[in-house]
């Protein structure tokens, strides 16, 4: 090894000199840094503005992901005054006119982020740097929804998030340039608590199977709270990867527990494996204790259900919209979506559209791209005519307020679409908490910035 | 000065030229942006590090995410318990790394051939389950860890403005940038990317004095014949042990320099998928060469990110200027090979420099060179008197 360097002398000497010499381009006068012109990160400037879609084209969510982007370029299509304005005439806002966002043609780019936080953050990044986004929207993830929160809360771009249901994100990891239209795993356990107990009685057992990331143990920490507080025992939590492909050797220990219940949290592929397997097991028509074995899924959406076929029936979970909804906005959005596309849209659309809507609608108000000004504007805001009824964007978590549909797999399904009932409808009154509730408590909004 | 021989000399220059020329020679290609440039510079120095390993000894290791992913958490750390700036933690990443190598090159060592690489993959994918699941406390699991408000910090003063502070070089903020526009192009010089630039350019130029040593031409005699160096009475192991652990520290800093671009690290950074990529860029650049690596990783990073983000609206204005119908066929033919079907156009590209260029772009080039004629005895393409294999 000594031969390596035949002067160390020498080495040192020429590489101080090289970084000297490589270190001066570097440096600039300070007064020429940051060249922004609205006094925030990439303040529009020309005819159009654009708009970040940031979702998973590939990897275990790459199906709600596919679907995200559909609503995207509906809503676009919508903000830009074509097509037939889908939830834009239902909205309880007015201010959209059809004519873009403060009269700028709205244009996208679209990124792929591979569910992983690394990546998904790259392709934010280059949405931000290159493409000058003025505001990042999607997500399939909770935990890629939080990375790219974070890089936007620090690039000074204001987030919308798509699909992400952990508490965290609005919760220890919430963020002022951050907001969430979805529901999160709180407010699942909150509405399904109770219809669990109608129906399956006060003295249960629950066996939980839990996907290993923030969503996972959140959702799976809300559901103990919510049944624990109502009777149920909860006998085990198992903790499974994400990758996992065989759920057989997590549900035969089931059996043997001496459970009755089993509380499958898990999302996308992950729970089609598995509810798969608890029925190939031959759960549904056990008996334990004297009652019916029961699985519950406290995630439910429409994708997954047409993955899980006929295991799906009668099975209870909790969902964010459903397509079925009879309500003006509901019915409009699916017109149009069903017109476009051949199919009526998943909850990972309607949320995203609504996404895409609420942020235009606050620039709108705002008068300007500022995230500040946005925030302002959305914080507090309340409407309705989006599909769920009054809601409502609370200042304090950025979080939306709104009643929650408790889903039950059909018995007898008429189309291949038509895959969940809605057993009821949660009022919004029912799911709220403090925002300093013991699963939320810890984090911090800061202050919103505007970046450059 | 550089203690090197005219040709290298020559290779050296050209290459520095090149990389801190990087946001002007790439802004035409749409690559001109501060976080791939960065991602070119970072993936560089990981490639050539590999490239010690893989290119001198022969040995295929599978499981070098491992080191990059120790680089990154314990940049982090640093960030979350010393200061932002980014010296602490870039050393804490390349000590790290550096002990990590040690004890999975001392076991690994013992095998060779495929055996080394399957050793190598278990390591990874063990270290990629650990960060996953297991520890989970120091790593955030699939979240990632990530700095905060609340982290202690205890070399800086605490921001009073409620916003996260940002990595820096004593004062210089990595995310600064400045911008200027040239011939209609945007281009942006930014602090992060000088600052991997620079240190890619050293790595460079030890990755230069490491082929041209003593040592060098030790661990190219290991990749020739080892039985025959044994019979010889040579202990073949110390070098190759000291290889791998260089190597392994080259990737400990590239995970470092990831982390202080972006304090996050994620533990699918370890995943084995990741340890394919930088023997994909290995193989793509030309496997021994000196500067294929460096292409080869700018090559896989540009498919990456400006390739996956070419959709169909995209692909549709390309072809603007024909008819409708025939805009239509183009998208539609072309389609799958853009935007989602970025790793399709990158698995046919790689089939192509395998079959045909079995030496890496460097060869292409090479060729290309040879052609022109004259500047055959220049040497600054094909002057490392490796051949690839």
């Amino acid at each position: 090894m000594s031969k390596l360097i035949t002067s160390r002398r020498g080495l040192i000497k020429s590489g101080a000199a090289i970084g000297a010499g490589l270190a001066t381009p570097t440096i600039f006068g300070s007064s020429v840094w940051a060249g922004s012109h609205g006094g925030y990160t990439n303040a529009p400037t020309g005819s159009t503005v654009t708009l970040g879609f940031n979702v998973p084209q590939s990897g275990p969510y790459a199906d709600e992901g596919a679907d995200e982007l559909r609503a995207y370029m509906l809503a676009v299509e919508h903000l830009n005054g074509e097509g037939d304005g889908g939830m834009m005439n239902t909205f309880s806002s007015k201010e959209l006119k059809g004519n873009g966002i403060l009269g700028r043609k709205v244009e996208y780019v679209t990124g792929d982020t591979q569910t992983k936080s690394d990546a998904a953050r790259a392709s934010a990044k280059s949405m931000i740097e290159k493409d000058g986004a003025v505001m990042i929207t999607g997500g399939s993830s909770s935990g890629v929804a939080i990375a790219v929160q974070s890089l936007c809360q620090e690039a000074g771009i204001i987030f919308m998030a798509g699909l992400t249901h952990s508490n965290d994100t609005t919760g220890k990891d919430k963020k002022a340039n951050g907001f969430r239209h979805f529901f999160n795993g709180y407010m699942s356990a909150a509405a399904l608590a109770p219809v669990l107990i109608d129906r399956y009685g006060a003295d249960r057992k629950a066996y939980h199977l839990t996907a290993d990331y923030t969503w996972g143990w959140t959702q799976q920490a809300s559901m103990a709270a919510a049944t624990e507080a109502m009777g149920w025992e909860t006998v085990a939590n198992v903790l499974t990867p994400l990758a996992t492909q065989d759920f057989s050797s997590y549900v035969a220990p089931v059996l043997n527990s001496g459970a009755d219940v089993l509380i499958l949290n898990h999302y996308g592929g992950n729970m089609v494996n598995s509810l798969t397997s608890a029925v190939q097991f031959g759960l549904k028509n056990k008996q334990v204790n004297g009652k019916n074995f029961e699985i519950v899924v406290p995630l439910y959406s429409r994708l997954m259900a047409r993955g899980a076929g006929e295991n799906v029936k009668g099975i209870f979970g909790s969902t964010n919209w459903h397509w079925s909804l009879q309500d003006e906005g509901s019915k409009a959005f699916v017109k149009s979506f069903g017109e476009k596309y051949g199919f009526p849209p998943s909850q990972a659309a309607h949320t995203v559209y609504c996404q895409t809507l609420l942020y235009a609608d606050a620039v709108e108000r705002a008068g300007t791209h500022n995230p500040c000004g946005v925030a302002e504007a959305l914080e507090g805001f309340k409407f309705s005519g989006l599909g769920n009824g009054d809601v409502e964007y609370r200042a304090e978590d950025h979080q939306c307020f709104k009643d929650v549909l408790v889903v039950k797999g059909k018995e007898n399904p008429t189309s291949e679409f038509d895959l969940l009932e809605i057993v009821e409808i949660t009022p919004r009154a029912k799911v709220e908490y403090a925002p300093d509730n013991e699963f939320f408590a810890g984090g911090d909004l800061g202050q919103c910035n505007p970046g450059a | 000065m550089l203690k090197l021989k005219n040709n290298d000399t020559a290779l050296f220059l050209a290459f520095c030229v090149m990389v801190l020329a990087g946001p002007i020679i790439l802004a035409p290609l749409g690559a001109g942006y501060p976080d791939l440039l960065q991602r070119f510079a970072i993936f560089g120095i990981f490639a050539v590090g590999y490239n010690i390993l893989f290119g001198l000894t022969g040995y295929l290791s599978f499981g070098h995410a491992a080191f990059l992913g120790v680089g990154s958490y314990s940049a982090v750390w640093m960030f979350k318990l010393l200061s932002m700036n980014i010296i602490p933690g870039i050393i804490l990443a390349v000590i790290l790394s550096g002990i990590f190598a040690l004890l999975i090159g001392f076991i690994t060592l013992r095998r060779s051939g495929i055996y080394f690489s399957i050793l190598t993959l278990a390591f990874a994918q063990m270290s990629y389950s650990l960060a996953y699941s297991v520890l989970t406390p120091i790593t955030n699991g699939e979240t990632g860890l990530q700095i905060h408000l609340a982290d202690p910090r205890i070399l800086d003063t605490k921001s009073t403005d409620g916003s996260l502070p940002s990595t820096n070089l004593f004062g210089l903020e990595m995310n600064d940038t400045w911008r200027t526009t040239l011939f209609g192009m945007d281009l942006q010089f930014n602090v992060g990317f000088y600052v991997s630039a620079i240190l890619l350019i050293l790595c460079f130029y030890l990755s230069i004095r490491i082929f041209r040593s003593p040592f060098g031409l030790m661990l190219r005699a290991v990749k020739t014949n080892q039985n025959r160096l044994m019979y010889t009475g040579v202990n073949t192991k110390p070098y190759l042990l000291t290889a791998f652990v260089i190597s392994g520290m080259y990737a400990g800093l590239a995970g470092g320099l990831l982390a202080a671009m972006d304090p996050l690290a994620g533990a699918e950074r370890m995943q084995w998928t990741e340890s394919g990529t930088v023997v994909l860029m290995t193989i793509l650049g030309g496997t021994g060469t000196l500067l294929g690596p460096v292409f080869g990783a700018g090559a896989i990073k540009y498919f990456e990110n400006i390739f996956s983000k070419v959709n169909d609206s995209v692909l549709a204005g390309w072809f603007n200027f024909m008819p409708d119908w025939m805009t239509d066929t183009m998208v539609f033919l072309l389609g799958p090979f853009f935007g989602k079907g970025w790793h399709l156009t990158l698995g046919l590209v790689f089939m192509a420099v395998v079959i045909f260029l079995p030496g890496g772009l460097m060869e292409g080039a090479s060729k290309i060179a040879n052609l022109f004629g004259k500047r055959k005895n220049k040497g600054s393409v094909d002057s490392t008197g490796t051949p690839a294999e």
